[in-house]
């Protein structure tokens, strides 16, 4: 639940912080229009999203989800399924790398990869789509300590996109963003 | 052809074997003793009244009374399947439309073949199969669609944040909702004669009727009855998906 919530969320990187149930994975759900507010309006470049497609307004602002949700293939068949929706070809080798992972796990089953690297097959899915926005979801809330260190390292190297990242992890904001807005109890705390 | 009557003593002495079903279920503590009393007087009154119905409309052939018989059958098969799909939301509209659409289409293929002739000592029959076994295959299926959202929201979140529509995030849950509602008819269908007779077949033979006749109407009914269960399934789980999303692509709270 979010309320008197108040934000400009500007290019660059910006952190979601707060403890669970603060709203803050309901915030970023908004961004992206998974979900609408019951009362207020949530602008992309000035423009309310209720009057996008909202079709292209997840291609543009991509999200990886908290807990990696391949679907049944290969890895570059996740890589690709994003752009096959929007009617584009693509090769998938280049998200795959920028997702931290090297050409060898494009035929290998995406369902059999362990968590670490199916969270980066995610965010190799998000990045196919060439989205200006990234929202993360907790994405390293379900990895060990070397994995969250690969993914991070991935999203340090991502160039021309901004970036919201939800996490509970004040250390993680601060060496992921530029900017940190703290949530509690669904309203802002500091921004 | 020799008939079959039975007197209400007959039917009085069946009684002996429920008497054993309440028995079992005592001795085990299965706690079925109330539900099993509950079947064997429904079963009789809704029977026995049907009977009735069924002879006067016999009687009267008019098939504006079949008619309007089969439509009470279609709301009272949607009425229940709809109790079994609970979890959908508004789905009592496909329901409705699936079980009209799998009678009409069945019935007027039957006809139209030349299967049967356009009376109701035929079509109440035959209706009443198709609408059953349709509305079993439909509460099947909704059920199955149910469970899949909820167990598959994860999965059909993330493709809707990847641009997918809804109808596009439902395919693999609407397709193996439809199999699974599908899927015990085609069982006992590929078992026939094997593991049970069916009821047709049965009815006909104890009748008299000579056993070719029997399984030939029995064979045809079977297939009617498969192509119903598809009509009816893939009706009800292709609109009744789209209760789960909003006409945004997203999934409903």
């Amino acid at each position: 639940m979010l309320r008197d919530v108040t934000l400009s969320i500007r290019s660059g990187s910006t952190a979601l912080l707060g403890p669970s149930g603060s709203g803050k994975s309901t915030l970023l759900r908004l961004l992206n229009r998974l979900a609408d507010p019951d009362d207020g309006v949530v602008r992309f470049h000035g423009t309310n999203v209720c009057e996008l497609d909202p079709l292209e307004l997840r291609r543009r602002v991509g999200l990886v989800p908290q807990l990696p949700a391949p679907v049944a293939g290969s890895v570059a068949d996740n890589v690709c399924f994003g752009p096959l929706l929007h009617g584009k070809e693509i090769d998938p080798e280049g998200p795959v790398r920028q997702a931290g992972l090297d050409s060898s796990f494009l035929e290998r089953d995406a369902s059999r990869l362990s968590v670490g690297e199916q969270q980066r097959v995610m965010l190799a899915r998000a990045l196919a789509l060439e989205p200006e926005v990234l929202l993360l979801d907790e994405p390293t809330a379900s990895l060990d300590s070397a994995a969250t260190a690969v993914v991070e390292d991935a999203l340090g190297r991502l160039r021309g996109l901004s970036l919201v990242i939800v996490t509970h992890d004040r250390a993680q904001a601060e060496r992921l963003a530029e900017r940190t807005v703290e949530l509690h109890e669904g309203r802002v705390a500091t921004a | 052809m020799s008939t079959v009557s039975i007197t209400l003593g007959e039917v009085g002495a069946s009684l002996a074997l429920i008497a054993v079903a309440i028995a079992v279920s005592f001795w085990r503590r299965a706690e079925l003793e109330q539900d099993i009393a509950l079947a064997v007087l429904r079963s009789f009154v809704q029977l026995t009244a049907v009977g009735y119905v069924i002879q006067a409309i016999f009687d009267s052939d008019s098939l504006w009374l079949v008619v309007a018989l089969l439509a009470g059958m279609v709301a009272f098969g949607a009425w229940t399947a709809r109790g079994r799909a609970k979890a959908v939301p508004g789905a009592t509209g496909p329901i409705l439309l699936a079980l009209s659409v799998a009678a009409a289409v069945t019935l007027g293929l039957v006809l139209a073949v030349g299967v049967f002739e356009a009376e109701p000592r035929y079509l109440v029959p035959v209706g009443g199969m198709v609408i059953g076994n349709s509305m079993t295959a439909v509460a099947v299926a909704l059920n199955r669609l149910a469970d899949e959202m909820h167990d598959g929201r994860r999965q059909i979140e993330a493709m809707l944040a990847l641009g997918a529509t809804s109808r596009q995030a439902a395919r693999a849950t609407v397709t193996r909702s439809l199999r699974s509602g599908m899927i015990p008819l085609i069982d006992s269908t590929k078992t026939t004669g094997i593991v049970f007779f069916p009821g047709t077949m049965v009815g006909m033979l104890v009748a008299g009727a000579e056993p070719i006749d029997a399984v030939r109407l029995q064979v045809v009914l079977l297939w009617v009855l498969l192509g119903a269960v598809a009509l009816a399934g893939l009706i009800a789980v292709s609109l009744a998906y789209r209760g789960f999303f909003t006409a945004a692509h997203q999934l409903r709270e």
